[in-house]
């Protein structure tokens, strides 16, 4: 590793991180922000989109049968054990030997951000639905509910607050850790990271610090705006009494 | 309005023909109804009572299958609920909970037309529907339609879900302690309103109370129920109180029950004496209870009261001996519900 940024003082390390992201050099071709943003939202929003696929419905699932549940915590909390660094270093030998290209630039990466995502997914999905009151479902199904009925009409929506914490806290965490992917050949945010690290560029280096952070910070205002609009009135607390 | 909202449909008789259920099996099978048989006429209230744990909800549940009976038949307009789909068949029953159950995501308006909308109602016939039955309950569509149940109170929060139980004019309502969550004086609010509705709509109700009181004021029939789910006694409440079938009725309905066979009869139904000098005597409506009559008699400690007709004229001097031969009267009329 690189030299250690403890040595240098605070202000010099705004100023030079300042000084990198204001040169107009950084913001253009295949290394500019722009270009390694977009791979890291790329990246961030398909690895969501493909855990979200899967795990939100077999959390829904679970959760309005009550089937399998008692496996869904205990599982998502050694899933959640297993760290990000150590699946994408352990996904290498395998996915380059399917595509030595792209097997060492992307599916390590996508493959761990999609491990990441799913715990909070799960489980959020599942704990949203099975803590809707069972005498509203009872109600609703002797009103003549049907079962997908009672599911989209219901519970999706009464849960949707705690579903939507799921999706942010994974969105949240996908885009902070998905700068892992750089020490193995994927792009984005972290290739400042590693790149400033190993040129001992402090400039670079924090540089790509607070873009990472701004992103994560902008994800989780962006999915907070939504989670707003969507979460009926009546459900949030300042309708109460 | 050319065209009401209100579809007019009859109400549907209700027959229990040995209505069993068991849960569990084997060994370790216990019943919680047994053998239950009683039929009730259209448009009438029956009421299920009795202690905890004697099977009322479960009788109740089954007649919607949102529990299925381990044997026997339940009849609806005499045919079979177990032969027709499931949900078809709920749609054409309210239901209506001690909890209420009122969505908490969607508006007032929203709530009371969801079976509407299950049904595929135009929204405009929802809505016109939605706000006759929010004036029918007491509450003013145009302040309430757009709120949501959290901004409600109990009390009011009942009534709607009164209102979404009756939005598609079910022949049958089901109801499960449905005023037992509100304090005394709302609940008999509730309770004389529900009535006096039940007059203009005169639905078949299967009303489940484990309140003797409430069975005896919103019956028109009692079925009263003990432990293990058997029937211990059906009748009209007259008759309950009257002559308890058992012991059992006779305790569970409570030593008090000549009193509560005087909050049956009212003042219009008494015969009165000739009135004397009247000043300084309580005057009763002809609408007080014979029991409310007592108690006052009894604590104004004056020879007697004067029982005023409608018209708000003296008819007659009542006597507390007056009442008392009431009660030996073998059935007293109900004039409350007559
Ligand atoms: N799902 C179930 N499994 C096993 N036993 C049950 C089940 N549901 C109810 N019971 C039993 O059946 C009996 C009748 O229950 P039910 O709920 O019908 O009583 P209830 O008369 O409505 O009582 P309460 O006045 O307390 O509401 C009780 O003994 C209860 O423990
Ligand atoms: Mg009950």
């Amino acid at each position: 590793m690189g030299g250690g940024p403890s040595r240098v003082p605070l202000m010099d390390l705004l100023t030079v991180t300042a000084q990198w992201l204001a040169d107009p050099m950084n913001w253009q071709g295949p290394n500019g922000i722009p270009a390694r943003l977009s791979e890291h939202v790329a990246l961030s929003g398909a690895s969501l989109l493909l855990a979200s696929l899967v795990a939100i419905p077999l959390g829904l699932w679970i959760g309005h049968t009550g089937r399998f549940s008692w496996l869904v915590l205990s599982s998502a909390n050694a899933w959640r054990a297993l760290p990000s660094f150590a699946v994408i270093g352990l996904l290498v030998p395998f996915t380059t030997a399917i595509d030595p290209n792209l097997g060492f630039t992307l599916y390590p990466t996508l493959v761990a951000m999609i491990v990441l995502a799913g715990p909070p997914l799960l489980v959020n999905s599942y704990q949203g639905i099975a803590g809707v009151d069972r005498d509203l479902v009872e109600a609703a199904r002797a009103m003549g509910m049907r079962e997908r009925q009672i599911l989209l009409g219901l519970e999706i929506p009464i849960a949707l607050p705690v579903i939507a914490t799921g999706i942010r806290s994974a969105a949240v965490q996908v885009v902070a850790t998905a700068t892992l992917g750089a020490t193995f050949g994927f792009g984005g945010l972290g290739r400042y990271i590693v790149l400033g690290d190993a040129n001992h560029d402090n400039g670079e280096l924090f540089g790509g610090v607070v873009l990472v952070a701004a992103l994560a910070l902008a994800t989780l205002a962006l999915f907070l705006l939504v989670q707003r609009r969507l979460v009926s009135p009546g459900l949030s607390s300042r309708t109460a009494g | 309005m050319t065209t009401p909202a209100t579809p007019t449909s009859r109400a549907a008789a209700l027959e229990f023909r040995g209505v069993t259920k068991r849960y569990g099996s084997g060994e370790e099978s216990t019943g919680a109804v047994n053998d239950l048989s009683f039929t009730v006429p259209a448009g009438t209230i029956c009421v299920l009572v009795g202690p905890s744990g004697c099977g009322k909800t479960t009788s109740l549940k089954m007649v919607n299958r949102l529990i299925e009976p381990t044997g026997g038949q339940i009849l609806l307009d005499g045919s079979d609920v177990m032969s027709e789909d499931v949900t078809a068949l709920r749609r054409r029953i309210g239901y209506v909970i001690q909890q209420v159950g009122l969505f908490p995501h969607l508006t007032i308006g929203r709530n009371v037309a969801v079976v509407p909308a299950l049904m595929g109602w135009t929204r405009e016939r929802q809505q016109a529907r939605t706000d006759e039955l929010l004036s029918l309950v007491g509450l003013e569509p145009g302040r309430y339609r757009n709120r949501y149940p959290s901004q409600l109170s109990g009390g009011e929060r009942q009534r709607v879900g009164v209102a979404r139980a009756l939005a598609a004019d079910p022949p049958l309502m089901l109801m499960d302690e449905p005023f037992a969550a509100v304090d005394p004086i709302v609940r008999q609010r509730l309770q004389d309103e529900f009535l006096r509705l039940q007059r203009a709509l005169a639905k078949t109700i299967l009303f489940v109370t484990h309140d003797v009181d409430e069975a005896i004021k919103m019956g028109d029939l009692i079925a009263v129920m003990e432990e293990g789910g058997r029937l211990a006694q059906f009748g009209p409440p007259e008759e309950i109180l009257a002559h308890p079938a058992s012991d059992f009725v006779a305790r569970f309905v409570g030593q008090d029950r000549g009193l509560k066979r005087l909050s049956l009869s009212t003042i219009a139904d008494l015969r009165t004496e000739p009135l004397g000098r009247r000043e300084g005597l309580p005057t009763f409506s002809p609408d007080t209870t014979l029991r409310d009559a007592l108690s006052i008699l009894l604590v104004a400690d004056t020879r007697g009261g004067v029982a005023l007709d409608e018209a708000g004229q003296p008819r007659g001097l009542v006597t507390v001996d007056a009442i008392a031969s009431a009660l030996a009267d073998d059935r007293p009329r109900r004039a409350a519900r007559a």
